[in-house]
């Protein structure tokens, strides 16, 4: 009897339409968990280090979290996992919704996609029915249209839909797989499109089990009232943004406009919110409502998540409300609306710099807001110089040349990073944001605060209350005052606590709005100290707190090697080159190697054999010094990398 | 004689403005009903459902009802604050024109017992999980009037079977005694 999971992956050849479901080995559940983690690992077995992204060989991997489906509130998040071609390295992104916990009561823990179909198709889960359907007709058709199309033609509203749009299906770098009020980035809509699959519906009726049945029913109320108490995710149900609008850069992510918000503007922002908002969403068996269902007048109706609500606006340096009318377009094209502003505030520069001219941009509007609308059409069609764009900055700066490569500022490894613009150089996130595999900083940090809180009094009290840390974060925050940075061993820690809370959450298919990312603010509902219990109760799995830390090591240094074979050295560990004023490259070097050296990673960020051995990752040890990654003597350099460096 | 208890009416009022479509009234009715107790999720065996259709903004939980061996004829649309609904949608049944509320294994139908199951719930779980409040739970007095038509029609079966079985004189005999012991009281 399996717990948790349904033990079965649905294994799915497009290219020749062969479709199997697989039994899995309950042990990769107690290496790994679900989610991220055990895709992770089929990417190493499955997919050499040669593979290119747009090839048949590379696989897509969409995965349940171990706790889907269970009454374990708020585990809603499914993770896709690929090589993606902007990066060439690996890419994971996370959606909400329904679709995930679905997929687990259809019976499959996963959906492994090899191959390409010969034509564009979706596919049709119903239960053990699974087919591969002609989408001809839903070509070039929006996210939540094909949705709607998919929905009625099965004739069950009860059919859950993630689809790309147009961007997927041109295989532009910065789409979306889209579901409900929630959608997948980062990096794994474009694969989607290569493979010529345009939508995954997903019916399921099979029941799911438990382990300790009572036991866990009763954690679960419990932590089902605390979750609500905690409260849903401000970016939704609060109207001042002065702290988005204050700390995040406008534009091509150059400056900051502290004072922009003023009660004038919150009183406008208000009043276009209420008249367009129709109903906060939430996503299956969580208490918060951290999503809203959107009518914007002459715009498909559509659901807007918290962080795309001002990119657009801010990226093109219009009034907020224009971010509605741009995220009503862009999401039906099925497009991220992370990248995709800062690709059409890059063109927008290039422009006027002269470097893109009228020749390459025809009729090109005198308007911020309606050149953004003029550029998304020639994007998503790759018509033009759109097809250069349709690629990232990082890329299009490369394939535009004239000097457009100096104005690729904002990228870490081929990946457009969060618009900041800072002063003093802040030791974890200068870790976080060089080294964090899950390329954005959002999905990186949040466990330990920002910023300290000024008054000691105050922050004691925080401490105090502060059940999701382990001790040793209480001392260093307790010493932590304003205007300071935590020392490096602080950092390094704090860095490592950070991110590790993502890799259980994106293994059990938690959302970090209830677990990882509210730990700053005192508010996860999860946390090292009681994950193990919801997770052993639901699973049956042994785990303690030492076990699950344990655990999320292994997948993040899993997924630290995955990089590693296709090439990943400490010399692409950096951050966007003016993410801070003040850089101070020594104290860089340290952080790396002291960050290394914790994680037990050589001085070219390459895990040593005895870490892997630690971790029981003897098979990349070996496949390392196979391949020379690693000599045989432990923790010596990589003979390749050295000579690169 | 003992004062007469008022029968209560349980009633979970639904309020599909504040519904925002979690399902967790899915999650926990079925699970509360699995056997054993917790051990399984499934919301297609769930007792409630919510209908949604959230481009639209309809948001329905529905709690079901009888079995029904037919389907309607004809169905009327409402339309309420410029939504349309289906008749359907409102509907409890477990009905032949739809497959909600039924046992996806066994096909027969599903019934909501307001989690009055062994050991009974002090209110249905979907009303305990729903914090938005789009499920709460009542208990109302029985309508009188309803109350009084409906215990003479049972009596007038019970006491039919009774004439039946033992004759009217008999039955009538045993009446005129209760009375008399009930005046001596």
């Amino acid at each position: 009897m399996r717990y948790a999971e349904t033990g079965y992956n649905l294994e799915i050849d497009l290219s020749r339409g062969n479709i199997e479901r697989v039994a899995t080995d309950p042990r990769d559940m107690e290496l790994h968990l679900g989610g991220q983690g055990t895709a992770a690992k089929i990417l190493w077995d499955r997919v050499s280090p040669e593979t290119e992204p747009f090839s048949e060989e590379n696989l897509l991997i969409f995965s349940t979290g171990l706790l889907h489906g269970t009454p374990v509130p708020s585990a809603t998040r499914s993770s896709v996992d690929t090589f993606s071609a902007q990066t060439n390295m690996y890419s994971h992104s996370l959606f909400g919704g329904f679709w995930g916990p679905e997929l687990k009561h259809a019976g499959y823990d996963k959906i492994i996609l090899r191959g390409k179909s010969p034509k564009l198709v979706y596919i049709w889960i119903n239960n053990d029915k699974v087919e591969l359907r002609d989408a001809s007709h839903l070509s070039g058709k929006g996210t939540m249209e094909t949705a709607e199309c998919i929905k009625e033609e099965l004739n069950d509203p009860r059919v859950q839909v993630a689809a790309i749009g147009l961007a997927g299906e041109n295989r532009v770098y910065m789409s979306s797989i889209e579901h409900y009020n929630s959608s997948a980035s980062r990096g794994v809509g474009h694969i989607m499109g290569d493979k010529r699959v345009k939508a995954i519906a997903v019916r399921g009726t099979k029941d799911l089990y438990v382990a300790k049945p009572a036991e866990l029913y009763d954690i679960c109320t419990r932590q089902y009232k605390i979750i609500y108490d905690k409260g849903s995710s401000v970016l939704t149900h609060t109207h001042s943004e002065r702290w988005h609008t204050d700390v995040f850069a406008w534009g091509f992510a150059r400056e900051r406009r502290k004072g922009y918000w003023t009660p004038e503007i919150e009183e406008a922002w208000k009043a276009v919110t209420e008249s367009v908002h129709v109903r906060f969403t939430g996503c299956y068996n969580c208490p918060n409502d951290c999503h809203a269902t959107i009518s914007y007048p002459g715009r498909r109706t559509f659901y807007y998540k918290c962080y795309g609500k001002l990119t657009y606006a801010m990226a093109a340096y219009k009034d907020l409300s224009f971010n509605y009318d741009m995220q009503a377009v862009a999401q039906e094209y099925g497009l991220d609306s992370f990248s995709t502003p800062q690709v059409l505030a890059f063109a927008v520069e290039l422009y006027e710099a002269g470097i893109l001219t009228d020749k390459d941009l025809p009729g090109f509007p005198k308007d911020s807001g309606e050149r953004f609308f003029y550029l998304v059409e020639k994007i998503v069609r790759r018509d033009g110089v759109g097809d250069a764009l349709a690629n990232g900055v990082y890329w299009a700066a490369r394939q535009i040349g004239k000097g457009a490569e100096e104005f690729d500022h904002n990228t870490t490894k081929k990946l457009e990073q969060v618009p900041l613009k800072l002063g003093a150089l802040n030791y974890p996130y200068f870790l976080m944001t060089a080294t964090g595999a899950k390329m954005n900083i959002t999905q990186t940090e949040g466990s330990f605060p920002q910023n300290p809180i000024p008054d000691k009094e105050k922050r004691k009290e925080f401490v105090d209350k502060w059940e999701a840390a382990p001790e040793r974060f209480k001392k260093w925050y307790m010493e932590w005052e304003p205007r300071t940075q935590p020392s490096i061993e602080a950092a390094v820690n704090i860095t490592d606590w950070n991110e590790l809370m993502h890799y259980i959450d994106d293994s059990v298919g938690m959302c970090a709005f209830v677990s990882a990312f509210k730990g700053q603010f005192n508010k996860s509902s999860y946390h090292i100290n009681n994950y193990p219990e919801f997770i052993s109760l639901a699973s049956g799995l042994d785990l303690d707190t030492d076990k699950l830390w344990e655990i999320a090591s292994r997948n993040r240094t899993l997924i630290r090697a995955l990089n590693n074979r296709r090439g990943l050295r400490r010399k692409d560990d950096k951050p966007p080159e003016d993410h801070w004023k003040q850089r101070i490259p020594e104290v860089e070097a340290q952080l790396l190697d002291e960050y290394y050296k914790f994680k037990g990673w050589n001085e070219d960020g390459v895990p040593t054999k005895e870490k892997l051995d630690e971790l029981g990752l003897n098979y990349i040890s070996e496949d390392f010094i196979a391949r020379g990654i690693l000599t045989d003597g432990e923790g010596a350099p990589a003979k390749k990398a050295s000579a690169k460096k | 004689m003992a004062v007469e208890e008022k029968k209560k009416k349980k009633v979970i009022k639904v309020d599909v403005d504040k519904c925002n479509g979690c399902r967790a009234c899915e999650t926990i009715c079925s699970a509360f009903h699995a056997e054993p107790k917790y051990s399984s999720t499934n919301p297609e065996k769930s007792k409630i459902r919510v209908l949604f259709d959230p481009i639209r903004d309809v948001y329905v939980p529905v709690y079901a009802g009888e079995y029904t061996e037919a389907e309607c004829n004809g169905r009327g649309e409402y339309t309420i604050d410029e939504k349309t609904y289906d008749e359907c949608a409102f509907c409890r049944a477990s009905c032949p024109a739809r497959d909600y509320f039924k046992d996806p294994d066994s096909g027969l139908p599903l019934k909501c017992d307001m989690c009055l199951d062994d050991p009974p719930q002090d209110e249905p779980l979907c009303v305990k999980w729903c914090l938005a409040d789009a499920l709460t739970y009542e208990e109302v007095d029985e309508d009188g009037d309803e109350e009084k038509e409906e215990t003479a029609d049972e009596m007038e079966t019970g006491l039919g079977a009774l004439i039946k079985k033992h004759g009217f004189k008999r039955v009538m005999e045993i009446l005129a005694k209760m009375n008399e012991e009930k005046a001596d009281k």
